[in-house]
C-alpha cells in the first residue's frame, strides 16, 4: 500500500480496489500540543470505512485533514489521487458533527446551496432536494425554513444536502451522535445504500457497534495514534474464537479434555459452563472425550471475538473504557 | 486539474456571494441598515442646531448705545447708511433710556448687550470686557464718525469686475471637496465594515462554516462575503443617494453646495466609488481575519476595537495631510493601503492627473487579495482546532495511549 514518505501506490492492500483516500503519517499539533500524530490510513473505493475512537481521540482532526480544512503539519494525503482535497470537492459530500444550516433557508434553499458548493447548479439542486425531501418524507417542509424544523428533520435535511451532488466519498464526522434509534437505523440504511452503489462512505464513531456492523475496515484511534487500520474481520481475528461448552456434569474423566486455565461458571443446580479458547487440536478430538466422559453436553458454541474484544486487545482497557462512557454519555443525550 | 471535480476559487466566491447578499438583502437587519445614517443625521441636526442656539445665545452682536436721546438716534441711522456698505461686520445697536452706570446696563436682566456705548459720538465709550472691546471698537469708532459727520460722505461706486475664482480660492474650495470626500467614505466604510464581522461570527454560530470550509478554500469564503457585503452596501448607497438627492431637489439653493473637484464631478464620484470599494475591502477583510480569529460576539469586540481606533488614526493622519499635497506624510497615507483610499480620494478632488490613481487602486486590489489570503491562513490555523469531543476532554479520555 504504502512505500515511502510522499510516495503512494494506489492500490488497496488485497491490491484489487484503487484508494479513494489515502494518508500517511499525518501530524498535526495545536498550539504545542499534539492532537494527530502520525496517522496512516488508506480507504478502498466502494468501501464502508469506520474510524473508531473515543472522543478527543484525533477522528475530527484527521477527518478534516483528511478533507483539507485544515492542513497536516507533517505526512501526505491523497483524495482520489490528488493531494488537495478541494481539487476534488465536488465528488466528496461532507456532515460534520457540529451539524449548521442557514436557519431563514427554505428546506430546499439549504439543500441546493450546498449543492452549490459542490457545483451543482442551483435550479437542479432544488429539483433534486425537493425530490429526496419528498423520499425522505419530508415532502411537507420543502418550504418551511430551517428554524422551523424539529432537530431531528434538519439533521435530515443537511444530510441530504451532503448527498443531493451524488459524490463519490462520503464523510460522516460522528453521523450518529444526536440521532435517536429511528434515525440512528435510516441512517445505516442510507449508508449500505450508498456503498451498494459503490460510494466510498467514512466515518468516526466512537459507537463500536455501528462500526462493527457496517464497516468492511476500521481505523482504531487513541490518543492521535492508529493502532489498527485494516479490516473488521482481521481485528477480531486478533484474538481467539472461544468455546463455550455447557455441560450437566461438573467433575469427571472428561474434564481432562478442557485446558487448564477453562474459566468455569455455574447456573443453577444442573448447568454448568466453561469458556475456553478453541484447542489446537480441534473440536472433532476434544467433543468425544467429553462424550466418552459423559460430560452430558447440553450446549456447544464457538464465539468468535466481537469488534469491542478487539478494540480492547489493540487499544488498551483505558481506551475502551472511554469509548464506553463516550458512548453512555451519548446515549443520554 | 479539470474542471469536473471542483469550482474554481471565483465560482466558489460567487456560491458563496449570492447566497450572503440575498440572505442579507432580505433581513431585518438590512432595514436597520439603511435607516442607519439617519440617527448621525439626526443627532447631528439636534446637536447643531442646539449649538446654534446656544452660539447665538453667547456670542450677541446687540450693542446698547446710551447716549443723549439725539446722538443715540444719529448712531443709529450711521449705522444703518454703513450697513450696505460694511455688512455683517457692524454689530446691531439699540438706543437704551436707562439712566444706569454703562457697567449696569451690561448686566440687565433680559437684555443681552455684548458691549455699551456711551459719550458722545465725538467721544464714544465702549464698555464691555476686554474681548468684546476688540472686537467691537472698530466698527464703533467708523459708526460714531458717521453720526458725528456734518457733512454725510459720499461712498464711490466700485465697479465689479467679477472671475470665476483665484488659485487660493479654488485650492481652499477643493480642499474642503476632499475633506468632505474623506469623511463621507470613513463613515461609509464603518458603518459597512461592521456588518461584515457581524456576518462571519452569526456564521460561526450557525456553525456552518466547517461545511463552507470543507466544500472550497476558505479564501473564497471570505472574498464571497467580502463581495456580498459590497453589494449589500452598494444597494444601501443607491438607496441613501436617492434620498438624498430628493432632499436636494426639494431644498434647491437652501443646500450648501460643494466647490467641484478637479477631476470633475462624475469622474471624482466614479473614482469615489471605486476607493470605497477598496477601502471597504481593505478593511472588510481585516475584520474577517479578527472575526475568524473570535469564538464569541466578545471577543470579536474586544478584538476589533483596536483595528477601529487603528481606522481612526488612519484617517486623522489622510485628513491632515489634505493640505500638504507631495509631503512626505502625504505619500506615505497614499501609499499605507489602510490610508490609501482616504489620501487617493482627497487627490482626485485637488489634482487634475488620473494615473496615481490607476496605480492606488492596483495596490489596493493586491493588498486585498493579500489581506484575504492572510486571514484565511489565520482562520484554517486559529480555527478549526478540534471537534466536538476533543474540546471537551482533550487531554483526558482522548490522552489514553493506545495498547
Amino acid at each position: 500500500m504504502l512505500t515511502e514518505t510522499g510516495t503512494m501506490t494506489r492500490l488497496s492492500p488485497a491490491g484489487s480496489r484503487p484508494l479513494a483516500i489515502e494518508a500517511q503519517g499525518l501530524v498535526k499539533r495545536f498550539d504545542g500540543i499534539l492532537a494527530v500524530d502520525g496517522v496512516d490510513i488508506a480507504v478502498p473505493e466502494g468501501a464502508i470505512y469506520g474510524i473508531l475512537g473515543p472522543n478527543g481521540a484525533g477522528k475530527t482532526t484527521t477527518l478534516r485533514m483528511l478533507l483539507g480544512i485544515i492542513d497536516p503539519d507533517e505526512g501526505v494525503r491523497r483524495i482520489f489521487g490528488k493531494d488537495r482535497p478541494h481539487e476534488v470537492a465536488k465528488l466528496i459530500g461532507y456532515l460534520p458533527e457540529e451539524r449548521g444550516l442557514y436557519p431563514a433557508m427554505k428546506c430546499d434553499e439549504a439543500i441546493a446551496f450546498m449543492g452549490a458548493l459542490r457545483g451543482l447548479s442551483l435550479d437542479e439542486g432544488r429539483a433534486r432536494g425537493r425530490e429526496l425531501l419528498e423520499r425522505h418524507g419530508l415532502g411537507h417542509a420543502i418550504d418551511r425554513q430551517i428554524r422551523q424544523l424539529s432537530k431531528g428533520m434538519a439533521q435530515t435535511v443537511q444530510l441530504l444536502g451532503t448527498l443531493v451532488h451524488r459524490p463519490r466519498l462520503v464523510v460522516f464526522d460522528e453521523p450518529f451522535s444526536g440521532l435517536d434509534a429511528i434515525n440512528q437505523g435510516k441512517l445505516e440504511v442510507t449508508i449500505r445504500e450508498l456503498a451498494r452503489d459503490g460510494v466510498t462512505v467514512i466515518f468516526s464513531t466512537h459507537v463500536i457497534h455501528h462500526a462493527e456492523r457496517l464497516c468492511d475496515e476500521v481505523a482504531i484511534i487513541a490518543a492521535g495514534k492508529v493502532p489498527y487500520a485494516g479490516s473488521v474481520d482481521a481485528a477480531r481475528d486478533r484474538i481467539p474464537a472461544q468455546v463455550r461448552l455447557e455441560t450437566r456434569a461438573s467433575e469427571g474423566a472428561w474434564r481432562a479434555a478442557l485446558p487448564d486455565d477453562a474459566r468455569h461458571d455455574r447456573r443453577g443446580d444442573e448447568s454448568h459452563f466453561w469458556y475456553f479458547p478453541v484447542p489446537e487440536t480441534g473440536i472433532e478430538a476434544m467433543l468425544k472425550q467429553l462424550i466418552d466422559g459423559r460430560a452430558g453436553i447440553l450446549s456447544l458454541s464457538i464465539e468468535r471475538a466481537g469488534l469491542h474484544d478487539a478494540f480492547v486487545e489493540i487499544a488498551g482497557e483505558a481506551a475502551a473504557r472511554a469509548l464506553k462512557l463516550d458512548a453512555a454519555a451519548g446515549e443520554s443525550r | 486539474m479539470n474542471d469536473t471535480t471542483r469550482l474554481s476559487r471565483f465560482e466558489a466566491a460567487r456560491v458563496v456571494a449570492r447566497r450572503d447578499f440575498r440572505a442579507i438583502l432580505f433581513s431585518r437587519a438590512f432595514l436597520f441598515f439603511l435607516l442607519g445614517p439617519l440617527f448621525p443625521i439626526g443627532i447631528g441636526v439636534l446637536a447643531g442646531g442646539i449649538g446654534g442656539q446656544v452660539q447665538r445665545d453667547a456670542n450677541t452682536r446687540l450693542v446698547a448705545v446710551a447716549m443723549a436721546e439725539a446722538d443715540a438716534a444719529a448712531m443709529v441711522e450711521a449705522r444703518a447708511r454703513l450697513a450696505p456698505r460694511v455688512g455683517t461686520a457692524l454689530p446691531d445697536l439699540e438706543a437704551t433710556t436707562s439712566t444706569a452706570p454703562p457697567s449696569e446696563i451690561l448686566r440687565e436682566p433680559g437684555k443681552n448687550y455684548s458691549a455699551v456705548v456711551s459719550g458722545t459720538p465725538n467721544a464714544p465709550q465702549i464698555t464691555a470686557p476686554p474681548q468684546a472691546i476688540a472686537y467691537w471698537s472698530g466698527p464703533i469708532s467708523m459708526i460714531a464718525a458717521q453720526a458725528g459727520a456734518r457733512d454725510i460722505p459720499s461712498y464711490p461706486e466700485v465697479t465689479a469686475r467679477p472671475v470665476a475664482t483665484s488659485t487660493a480660492a479654488v485650492r481652499t474650495d477643493r480642499i474642503r471637496t476632499a475633506q468632505a470626500g474623506q469623511l463621507l467614505l470613513f463613515l461609509l466604510m464603518m458603518l459597512l465594515a461592521g456588518m461584515v464581522l457581524s456576518n462571519l461570527v452569526e456564521e460561526k454560530a450557525n456553525k456552518v462554516i466547517e461545511v463552507l470550509a470543507a466544500a472550497i478554500p476558505m479564501d473564497a469564503v471570505f472574498l464571497g462575503k467580502l463581495v456580498a457585503m459590497l453589494g449589500v452596501s452598494f444597494v444601501g448607497i443607491a438607496v441613501w443617494a436617492m434620498f438624498g438627492g430628493a432632499i436636494a431637489l426639494l431644498a434647491g439653493e437652501a443646500l450648501p453646495r460643494l466647490p467641484e473637484p478637479a477631476l470633475g464631478w462624475p469622474l471624482f464620484v466614479t473614482i469615489g466609488i471605486a476607493y470605497f470599494a477598496m477601502g471597504y475591502l481593505l478593511l472588510g477583510s481585516l475584520f474577517l481575519t479578527i472575526g475568524g480569529m473570535a469564538a464569541t460576539v466578545r471577543e470579536v469586540q474586544t478584538l476589533s476595537m483596536p483595528v477601529t481606533m487603528a481606522q481612526l488614526l488612519v484617517f486623522f493622519l489622510a485628513a491632515s495631510s489634505i493640505t500638504r499635497p507631495g509631503s512626505p506624510m502625504e505619500l506615505f497615507s497614499a501609499v499605507f493601503p489602510l490610508s490609501s483610499p482616504f489620501a487617493m480620494l482627497a487627490r482626485a478632488a485637488q489634482s487634475e492627473a488620473l494615473w496615481p490613481h490607476a496605480l492606488a487602486l492596483a495596490w489596493q486590489a493586491l493588498c486585498v487579495l493579500l489581506f484575504v489570503r492572510f486571514g484565511a491562513l489565520i482562520f484554517r490555523r486559529r480555527v478549526m482546532k478540534s471537534g466536538k469531543g476533543g474540546r471537551a476532554v482533550k487531554g483526558h479520555v482522548g490522552g489514553t495511549t493506545p495498547a
